[in-house]
């Protein structure tokens, strides 16, 4: 097992200075392109949103497409339940993630870029605009030339994948796309687009600020940097903390647990649910258990099947519905552990639903898909007993 | 460009393709099969249902097959544990959402869904049913019929709609598990802007999507011995039919087609064609008699270019999309139409019928054929003039119904009246075939002379190009057309609507260059009609294409004014040719509908 | 010619009439219609050149863009998980006893539709709710009557302060 570095607290992300002169983008643009993207890949960042894709490569092949009309995407379609950590990244620096997109824009040659903002943030954009404005003057001053628009989820959580969130800005369903091509390759109107979340723009940023000597100082070999978490369920500390990534699952419980605690849901519905007796050895980061923040901790009072039943309702609603492992897996899921629950079906029925999950992992379209079965495998396995009776 | 090649290993196997080649088009070079379901070779890539999935070494999760380009150095295998698991997985998973009715099923034994499950060995209960106990059937149009407890959400359907036909009569509703296949606001068929062309029931996998059935409508009638059923089997029919009944793909079976349909019953077993003949007549004397106001006349209320409207996919279309411009479509009546109202006038004068008695029955490769049926104007006879239109697949069932078997009939000829024919008719079930006909009567008529093409083959309007141009010079003309002396009329054939939409998209323009313009509703024409047999791809519809110029050529006749029956009618009792008993019973008019 | 039509394409002149201006006016029309109408929906189509069957299917992928008629405020309560835990029945009880319509109606004076939905963003203060686009949170019965009794009153309650 990976040594875990403990439970630390950082200040990066809100900490540091946000400037409305967007003097990290000055000191940027005047920068070899190939020094930054060096530095993104050098810092180690992965993407924030859960999926953990080298920030810096996804940058590189980018900005090693032919042709220049090009697209940055911030991907503010915070949806995973349980996930709210770019909500107070837009609400309190969103200079710095705009600067974050700048960057990008700037090292691979887009002079256009959105934001996607989730509908349900649609009372932030009052204020994102008017940054946006103070944006759009600074880089005029700056002569760097980017416009940053602001474009409307409108309520489906599968917008949060990049390609199904490009296919929404073109106007369309949110249909997850084939991959190859990728998005970097052939995104937004078929040009190189690159889509990061919230918060990875906001590391980029701070690279850019502080060094990639600084910032690979937190977190570990394979998570470098630290992490927003949004804390929530049976925690007296609920809201976002920022942690250095790399922690043991036990050390944070200790810090955030509320004494009872008997499970973590690490990284959503979509992510992982972790018993008490593992909570030792599960390490927080892409060495071991990857998650886009959201740490939802249940107590001994809750029962894991309405956690899993709340879950699978989730999914079989929010599935895009086009592939048949997620968009009917989902409602075999559900209906399967309603009908052990009912005695309508043996508790033998667990196994072939523990199968489909392990179809859909493997077999469904996109990385949303892949991913829906995550938590019914790990709570069905660790609470079989909570299934059946 | 020199093209590169990919090299790739499938199961072992080491070879080099093309770039941008699929894991299944790969696979497919080495005999090496991947069931599909989303899949269509006519279609655009969806990597939907994720049958085809496979493993490509080095990631852990499987590739839809379909929907992955090949890359250098690609390591495949189709067949694992994990492709296999994975594959009956999601064949069980569609079957527990699908109305497993395969016993009653009319797609039964040509169903994709049921070969997969019975490939795979699916037990029908590995999963709970997803059908709604409450399910219900759209049964509101003439032509299709909407049964979503049978779908698979493989989106064929709507791809076709929007690709093949730029209709988008079709969409994709909802998310999740509400995901459906709907019309607008999920509206009833016939209230929706569906042209009942059928392609989308051509490539629907399952029995989610058919044509309303009436061959129990036409078995009852066979059994009263007071009707008199009149069959009549359009040009298509005859080089499509033998698919179902044991032949292969191109097979002409004229001749068991008529010696069938007399074993099954029908008191006249006439042909289409005949009429296909009459509209040649109608149309090239209509298209003369256009230009001729307009040259000679000076009559700008003449519209140019005149449409052909044989394809009632097409009409229903054009009266959608372009309702302001339907003074350009020929106001003849289909084959199968005027086939209709002579059948009930003409016909049962001759014979000695009733009228009333006669049930006029149309074997059509076409859905749209039975909106057409019913269209409240189609009753010149003073009855409804065609009682039935029925599929190439319909007849299929009740050969099969009334166990005849097929394979091993002799051949007999049409009846007659009215079951006379020209190679010139037989065409009309390819696309561009209307255009030759109508060039190879038309061009002789004004010089006196045959078309000057090779063995009246009129190559330019032949094969399978969306859009086909031609032109022909008029010179040398015979004294009545000399004001048509040195005109070079200029023809186009558009087949699909996709591009029957370009063609429009210029008369609305102003800038079409054509006299006149042929179009069918669907790829290929009439023998990829929405009524034939399924399946459907380029292959097959060439095949279909071949067998009807080898029908056209063997025919001792290959002009249409040459045909002796249609020359009798008009002399013995139609009277002139675009005359007012002509207008009565074989032109028509045009309703303007809703674009939305 | 209805009165949307207009108004539908004052919306395609602001936003343009490429496919991917059809988000954004669908928007718009649900902010100030409270309704994707079917007319609407034609309008849009015309005005961008697509089936009106295209508007519907890509709007109803959207749990925002509704072609129900909603009331003028549509109040969504959050339904995850954390959201139960921490007390969402009470709230959705008490909403339905104040207003007297269950979830997924709308009051008969066409002011209020109450609506449970997916994770707004705010599981570190649950409960929480969204009525039109002001989020709710830290919801107790008590608050619910108050929230309420101020939209009843003069319409939005433009200066509570609803995020704490």
């Amino acid at each position: 097992m990976a040594p875990s570095n403990g439970l630390k607290r950082v200040d990066v992300i809100f900490g540091a200075y946000a400037s409305t002169k967007y003097l990290i983008l000055q000191k940027s643009i005047r920068r070899e392109k190939q020094e930054i993207i060096q530095d993104i890949i050098d810092s180690g960042l992965r993407g924030r949103g859960g999926a953990g894709f080298p920030t810096g490569l996804k940058w590189k092949f980018a900005a090693a497409q032919p042709g220049n009309e090009k697209y940055v995407i911030c991907n503010a379609d915070e949806g995973e339940p349980g996930t709210f950590k770019d909500r107070e990244i837009l609400m309190k620096v969103p200079q710095k993630m705009i600067s974050g997109m700048a960057i990008c824009a700037y090292v691979i040659g887009a002079t256009k870029a959105f934001i996607y903002l989730r509908g349900e943030y649609q009372f932030m954009v009052p204020d994102l605009q008017k940054e946006l404005d103070n944006f759009h003057e600074q880089a005029r001053e700056m002569n760097f030339d980017l416009t940053i628009e602001l474009r409307m989820g409108s309520g489906a959580y599968v917008c949060g994948e990049e390609t199904a969130l490009i296919e929404s800005m073109e106007g369309k369903r949110g249909e997850p796309r084939n991959k190859p091509p990728f998005p970097v390759v052939e995104g937004f109107h078929g040009k190189p687009t690159v889509v990061n979340n919230v918060e990875t723009f906001v590391n980029a940023n701070m690279i850019c600020r502080i060094g990639v000597e600084e910032f690979i100082k937190l977190g570990t070999q394979d998570s470098r940097g630290s992490k927003l978490f949004s804390i929530s369920g049976d925690t007296p500390k609920a809201g976002v903390h920022e942690l250095e990534l790399g922690m043991k699952l036990s050390d944070f419980v200790a810090e955030f647990g509320d004494d009872d605690t008997k499970a973590v849901q690490v990284g959503g519905a979509a992510g992982f649910c972790v018993p008490r007796k593992k909570f030792d050895t599960t390490i927080i980061g892409f060495e071991g258990m990857p998650t886009g923040g959201s740490m939802m901790l249940f107590n001994s009072s809750r029962s894991m099947y309405h956690v899993l039943h709340n879950y699978l309702e989730f999914f079989e609603e929010e599935s895009c519905g086009q592939c048949t492992p997620c968009r009917v897996g989902c409602q075999q899921l559900l209906l399967g552990i309603e009908a052990i629950k009912k005695q309508e079906r043996p508790a033998s029925y667990l196994n072939q639903l523990l199968k489909l999950s392990e179809t859909m992992k493997i077999a469904s379209k996109c990385g949303l898909g892949q991913s829906v079965a995550n938590s019914f495998s790990s709570i069905v396995e660790n609470y079989v007993e909570e299934m059946i009776y | 460009m020199k093209k590169q090649k990919i090299n790739i290993t499938i199961d072992g196997i080491k070879l080099a393709v093309d770039e941008q080649c699929s894991i299944l088009d790969a696979a497919k070079k080495v005999n090496i099969h991947i069931p599909t379901l989303c899949h269509h070779e006519d279609l655009c890539v969806a990597g939907n249902c994720r049958i085809c999935v496979v493993e490509v070494e080095g990631q852990r999760a499987l590739s839809a097959s379909c929907a992955t380009p090949v890359a250098e150095g690609m390591v495949i295998k189709t067949n694992t544990a994990k492709v296999r698991k994975a594959r009956k997985d999601v064949a069980a998973l569609l079957v527990a959402e699908h109305n497993t009715q395969c016993t009653t099923c009319y797609r039964s034994m040509n169903c994709e869904l049921q070969e997969i499950a019975a490939e795979y060995n699916v037990d029908n209960n590995t999963y709970i049913s997803l059908v709604d106990p409450n399910y219900t059937i759209d049964r509101s149009s003439w032509s299709i019929e909407k049964d979503d407890s049978k779908c698979i959400r493989c989106q064929r359907c709507v791809r076709t709609c929007a690709e093949l036909q730029h209709v988008n009569a079709l969409t994709v509703a909802n998310k999740g598990k509400e995901m459906k296949i709907s019309t607008f606001l999920d509206l009833p068929l016939n209230e929706v802007v569906c042209t009942n062309c059928g392609q989308c029931i051509n490539r629907c996998p399952t029995g989610a999507l058919t044509e309303r059935r009436f061959y129990d409508d036409l078995w009852d009638a066979i059994d009263d011995p007071k009707k008199h059923v009149v069959m009549n089997t359009a040009p298509s029919v005859r080089v499509a039919l033998g698919e179902m009944l044991g032949f292969p793909v191109g097979t002409r079976v004229t001749g068991k087609m008529v010696t069938a349909m007399k074993k099954i019953g029908m008191d006249s077993v006439l042909d289409t064609d005949f009429a296909a003949d009459l509209t040649i007549i109608e149309e090239g004397t209509e298209l003369l008699g256009r230009l001729k106001k307009i040259l000679v006349e000076g009559n700008k209320e003449i519209k140019l270019p005149m449409l052909t409207s044989c394809s009632p996919g097409w009409i229903k279309f054009i009266e959608h999309m372009y309702p302001n411009h339907l003074g350009h479509l020929s106001t003849c009546k289909s084959p199968q139409q005027m086939f209709g109202a002579l059948a009930k006038t003409y016909y049962a004068e001759k014979m000695g019928i009733d009228p009333a008695d006669v049930v006029s029955v149309a074997i059509m490769p076409c859905a749209a054929k039975k909106f057409e049926a019913n269209r409240p104007e189609m009753n010149s006879s003073g009855y409804q003039d065609v009682d039935a239109g029925l599929t190439t697949r319909e007849l299929g069932y009740m050969i099969r119904q009334a166990g005849v078997d097929f394979l091993h009939l002799e051949d007999s000829d049409y009846d007659s009246l009215m079951g006379e024919s020209t190679g010139a008719g037989a065409i009309f079930g390819a696309t561009g075939g209307v255009m030759e006909a109508a060039l190879r009567t038309v061009y002789e008529v004004v010089t006196g002379r045959e078309v000057p093409f090779d063995n009246l083959r009129i190559m330019p309007v032949r094969g399978t190009d969306g859009i086909k141009e031609a032109s022909i010079k008029l010179e040398n003309l015979l004294d009545e057309w000399k004001f048509l002396e040195g005109v070079e009329v200029k023809v186009a054939v558009a087949h699909g609507l996709k591009n029957a939409r370009i063609i429009m998209d210029q008369v609305e323009a102003g800038t079409s260059p054509y006299h006149f313009i042929e179009v069918m509703a669907c790829p290929g024409g009439c023998i990829g009609g929405g009524g034939q047999p399924i399946p459907t791809n380029e292959e097959i519809r060439k095949k279909r294409i071949e067998a009807i110029y080898a029908e056209d050529e063997g025919m001792p006749k290959r002009k249409s004014h040459e045909n002796t029956e249609v020359q009798k009618l008009y002399k013995e009792w139609l009277g002139d040719v675009n005359g007012h008993k002509a207008h009565e019973l074989l032109h028509t008019h045009y309703t303007k509908r809703n674009r939305y | 010619m209805n009165q949307i039509q207009p108004y539908v394409r004052s919306l395609a002149d602001k936003y343009g009439r490429e496919r991917e201006c059809l988000l954004p006016i669908l928007q718009e029309i649900v902010a100030t219609e409270h309704v994707l109408s079917q007319d609407a929906m034609v309008e849009v189509a015309r005005e961008l050149n697509l089936s009106a069957a295209e508007v519907y299917g890509t709007a109803s992928f959207y749990s925002f863009l509704n072609t129900e008629p909603y009331g003028k405020y549509v109040i969504r309560v959050c339904k995850s998980i954390v959201a139960e835990m921490k007390g969402k029945k009470e709230i959705v009880d008490k909403l339905c006893d104040i207003l007297k319509i269950k979830v997924g109606e709308t009051t008969p004076n066409g002011k209020f539709t109450l609506l449970e939905t997916n994770d707004i963003g705010w599981s570190d203060q649950e409960p929480s709710m969204l009525i039109n686009e002001k989020p709710y949170t830290y919801l107790t019965p008590e608050k619910i009557v108050q929230i309420i009794a101020e939209y009843q009153a003069n319409g939005k309650s433009n200066n509570h302060q609803q995020i704490n």
